[in-house]
């Protein structure tokens, strides 16, 4: 973390991104999807790399979600291989986070019965379920009351405890679809925070998928951009500006450059469309 | 003003009384046809209290229940497993929609010969109307379980039958209330009118029956306001049930 950015050519990138254990975390070889007669993805190779926040960048439609999706196993894939260290998804133990977090919550449970429930599923006592969550809730510095139901909070706080309920199982890859996209700017801004501290003290690797620019760059270590479908990378832009960032970030001039950037690739692969 | 907001709900009823009172009072109606108020609630109290009035109101709440009981206990565990996979429950979907729309009070002389002049033929019609639109809710109740939250389970690691029993089941619980209360509503109506039959000797439908034979027309109004007043009682029972139980609903 020197502060430079750089941007790199074209894919596959990871070989080139390798992470402190030298290699990628997550590979993904041949990629081919097909919704009915649109070629969404076409032998798609990439690589991501490990312990870095990726913002996932691109036009419309263009399937920023469905990768994503695809990775975490929502929707199957036609064609390919995707693999964690070598291993199948079902192998891990990853953290999914909901654009709709008031459809992907459960209403009838308590915030804190949410946060705890994929230990359940894991069937992990009920004693040592709650030690981890209070140490979860200690680590990332959560002040709101989790004894309520999600229905009595603020989109930002049921966000939140989706993002708590993701990360309780420790996962080796968090994603993130739009997470911040259905709350408003000011809750926005602050979401932006949390989750920054969260990457801060997990590094888990995440992969975020933001339709917001400024988002995507402020948040990453590294910007996919994407084509239009049939998706391929545009550009993999590296933002190595040293965290926490602040507000101060958004308007250095390393940040304007990067952003800069980005938009003029997103502009280019908008007009081919 | 606002603080009388919670009197509301009496104004209806009390106009209803005064209008009532009105037209006692100025002989719009036949006298012999229409008893005043206080006659009424009078034979209503009296019999509710020592007369045949209250006998016949257990009866019916009896037969009421236990036709409910076994219309959820067959409906709901049905309904979650045709609900569960849409092909299911499309292939069965026009016979239940056949038969719910069918009158269950069509159905009595074929239960008559089946079950014979009895409480089994009354409590089995209305078990079998019952049943019908409890099915049809908490099949739509399971079908329509938010897809995000399904997924966000099966995420998670959950299997088929924890996503069944996990989410599926909760997310169908407001609907299944709402086919609970159509359901009772509808098996006190067949209840009711099965206790009119010949061969009855008792029930609310029975007392307004024989209160009317009889042009003892105090004590029609008492049973048709008893009748009246278990069915608003049965639907605010199991609002209160699920408002308890199903706080999420609606939220």
């Amino acid at each position: 973390m020197d502060g430079r950015a750089t941007t790199l050519p074209k894919t596959p990138a990871g070989p080139l991104d390798a992470g402190p254990a030298g290699r990628p975390h997550v590979t993904i070889r041949g990629l081919s999807k097909r919704f009915g007669k649109a070629v969404i993805y076409d032998k798609f190779d990439f690589d991501i790399p490990r312990g870095k926040l990726i913002s996932v960048f691109g036009p419309n439609g263009c399937g920023k979600s469905t990768l994503i999706n695809m990775i975490a196993g929502l929707i199957p894939i036609d064609e390919g291989e995707i693999l964690f260290d070598g291993k199948r998804l079902n192998e891990i133990k990853f953290g999914y986070v909901f654009q709709n977090y008031r459809e992907a919550l459960f209403p009838w449970l308590r915030a804190i019965d949410n946060v705890e429930y994929p230990l359940k599923l894991m069937q992990v006592p009920a004693a040592e379920r709650k030690a981890r969550s209070e140490k979860l809730i200690a680590h990332l510095g959560v002040k709101i009351d989790l004894n309520r139901y999600p229905y009595e909070m603020s989109g930002g706080q049921q966000q939140l405890v989706s993002i708590m309920r993701a990360l309780i199982v420790e996962p080796e890859i968090l994603f993130l679809d739009e997470p911040f996209s259905a709350l408003d700017y000011e809750m926005t801004l602050f979401m932006r925070e949390q989750l920054q501290r969260v990457f801060q003290e997990t590094g888990t690797t995440t992969v975020l998928v933001s339709h917001d620019l400024e988002e995507a760059v402020y948040l990453a270590d590294r910007v996919l951009l994407l084509s239009r479908h049939p998706a391929l990378v545009a550009d993999f832009v590296h933002f190595d500006d040293a965290r926490p960032r602040t507000d101060a970030t958004l308007s250095a001039p390393d940040f304007i450059r990067i952003k800069a950037h980005c938009l003029e690739v997103f502009q280019r692969e908008v007009r081919k469309g | 003003m606002k603080r009388l907001d919670p009197f509301l709900p009496f104004v209806g009823a009390a106009g209803l009384v005064a209008v009532w009172y009105i037209a006692v009072w100025a002989r719009i109606v036949d006298p012999v046809l229409l008893p005043s108020p206080a006659e009424t609630f009078w034979a209503l109290w009296k019999g509710m209290t020592g007369g045949a009035l209250g006998m016949d109101f257990l009866m019916t709440v009896r037969r009421t229940v236990i036709s409910t009981l076994i219309a959820a206990a067959i409906a709901i565990p049905l309904g979650i497993f045709l609900g569960s996979s849409e092909r299911l429950y499309r292939s069965v979907e026009f016979v239940i929609d056949f038969f719910r729309s069918t009158p269950a009070s069509a159905m009595f002389p074929l239960f008559l010969v089946l079950f014979g002049v009895g409480d089994e033929t009354k409590i089995s019609v209305a078990a079998f109307g019952a049943m019908l639109v409890i099915l049809f809710n908490v099949a739509y109740g399971v079908m329509n379980a938010r897809k995000t939250r399904l997924l966000a389970a099966k995420v998670m690691g959950a299997s088929r039958f924890r996503v069944l029993t996990d989410v599926m089941l909760l997310e169908s619980l407001p609907q299944t209330f709402i086919g609970l209360r159509n359901g009772v509503s509808l098996a006190l109506v067949i209840i009711v009118v099965a206790e009119m039959f010949i061969g009855s000797t008792d029930g609310l439908g029975h007392r307004v029956f024989e209160a009317q034979q009889l042009f003892a027309m105090p004590d029609m109004y008492a049973a048709i306001f008893a009748a009246g007043a278990l069915g608003y009682g049965l639907n605010l029972g199991f609002l209160l049930i699920e408002r308890r139980y199903v706080h999420w609903s609606g939220k």
